[in-house]
């Protein structure tokens, strides 16, 4: 589903990811870990282009969506960013009603009529466990829901657009331990239908969740493995000093 | 030191003691076999009570370091060897003890001392006690290679068992008012054979929690 090849990425003078290389496969939660600064967001990031927001930053190397380049110049951004959502660490739902938050990216894409629209806001609300909660008042603020609900909420509004991948940059991390088991369980479920790329600092999260692990430490990818391989023999001495607790 | 090495050290110590404890269990129950010492066979049987104590605590204290810790990779291996080498250690101190009552019952003397010395059960105690001694450096020293020459000699426990099988058979066929004496002494044989399995078992832990890898059931019990 995912590749990529090469990837160097620059802020200005800094070299924030060198030379990096991984493939993921569709259907499946891929986790990124790695201490503060390592690079694991800003490398989430290229997948939805979110860092061509930044100023002075820079590129090389290749990012590949379904064997396409997704930085070549005939690329569509919106497309793309409909095609590979994002889910922050902070909830930010819009200020409009639960429904309308859904709805949002349906209207701005011009895609359906009414009807459809209706449709795919249950639909998504379901898929993001929140339609039982929310079904009887749609038209409420979504500022009325709890951080949690809200979490789910902004699940729902990356969902409702169909994406093929679901980007999660912490997701859980402002979230207690209710709502977090509640994302945790949700994330688990939409994998049968989204590919899932999640950036996390709570390491039990990625041992729980993810079938592949990533960590990344000073810019560099140090190991990509199956997750039950890295939490119980990571190959690299530095992932098992991190993951252990060892090292700074 | 963090505090979470501090717990895993004091893991580590406490199995040290118990592993200690094991060996001079073992080391009495041979003296005590040998030279059929009453009051060394009844303090084994006393100092049972503290291998048990020993592996209830370390059952406990790592049930706590994985709740509370949650660790993974090396110190999760660790945590896993350490229960099951615990659970062994214990099973090797009701063997010394099984063997401490065999002294104590005292109601076998038709076994002269020649036939104990043809059936080299000295020589299979020293094997086993030193066997288990290698398990206890393997894991201080990290270092599995060690355990390389304990399956070795867990080969030559299994060949004196089977040579003492044999001995005791013939003996018995000629000597067959000595069938109770006889049948009382393979066990005490089967004992120390077993204990030299369960050995094999502690350093199979000790190459999990080191190279992580799996030997158990592999056939190939060499690290």
């Amino acid at each position: 589903m995912i590749k990529a090849k090469n990837v160097n990425f620059y802020y200005n003078d800094f070299h924030a990811l060198k030379n990096i290389g991984m493939e993921i496969a569709a259907n499946t939660i891929t986790a990124f870990i790695g201490p503060s600064g390592c690079g694991k967001s800003t490398f989430l990031r290229l997948f939805n282009r979110m860092n061509d927001l930044i100023d002075g930053t820079r590129l090389t190397g290749t990012c590949l969506l379904r064997g396409k380049d997704i930085y070549d110049k005939s690329v569509d951004i919106d497309r793309l960013r409909k095609n590979v959502g994002m889910v922050f660490q902070k909830p930010n739902p819009f200020p409009k009603s639960i429904f309308e938050n859904v709805a949002y990216g349906l209207r701005v894409n011009n895609m359906g009529d009414k009807k459809y629209i209706a449709q795919r806001v249950e639909e998504s609300l379901i898929a993001s466990a929140l339609w039982d909660e929310v079904k009887d008042k749609l038209k409420k603020s979504a500022f009325e829901l709890s951080g949690g609900q809200q979490q789910r909420l902004c699940i729902a509004r990356a969902l409702a657009v169909s994406p093929d991948v679901l980007l999660m940059d912490e997701p859980a991390s402002a979230l207690d331990p209710i709502s977090t088991s509640k994302i945790e369980e949700l994330i688990h479920t939409l994998k049968e239908d989204y590919t899932i790329v999640i950036v996390t600092h709570n390491m039990q999260q990625a041992a729980r969740i993810s079938d592949k692990t990533g960590f990344f430490m000073l810019g560099e990818l140090i190991e990509f493995s199956d997750t039950k391989k890295m939490f119980l023999n990571p190959e690299k001495q530095e992932t098992q000093n991190y993951i252990t607790g060892r090292f700074g | 030191m963090k505090h979470t090495e501090k717990e895993m050290q004091s893991l580590r110590e406490d199995i040290n003691q118990m592993w200690k404890l094991v060996i001079s269990q073992l080391e009495k129950a041979k003296q005590s076999f040998l030279k059929g010492d009453f009051e060394l066979a009844r303090e084994i049987v006393s100092r049972e009570k503290r291998v048990d104590a020993f592996e209830l605590k370390i059952d406990s204290d790592c049930e706590n370091y994985i709740a509370l810790y949650n660790p993974v990779a090396v110190d999760l291996r660790l945590v896993l060897s350490l229960i099951k080498i615990s659970s062994t250690l214990e099973r090797i101190g009701d063997f010394a003890e099984g063997i401490a009552r065999h002294v104590i019952d005292d109601d076998c003397n038709k076994l002269s001392p020649e036939l104990i010395e043809e059936l080299l059960i000295e020589k299979m105690f020293d094997t086993v006690i030193s066997m288990l001694t290698d398990g206890f450096v393997a894991l201080e020293s990290e270092n599995t290679k060690i355990s390389g020459k304990t399956m070795a000699k867990d080969e030559l426990v299994d060949e004196i068992y089977h040579n003492a099988l044999n001995i005791l058979t013939d003996f018995l066929q000629k000597n067959p008012a000595c069938i109770r004496c006889g049948l009382k002494m393979m066990l005490l044989i089967r004992k120390l054979e077993r204990i030299g399995d369960r050995c094999i078992n502690i350093v199979e832990e000790i190459v999990f929690y080191i190279d992580a890898k799996v030997l158990k059931h592999s056939g190939k019990n060499k690290p």
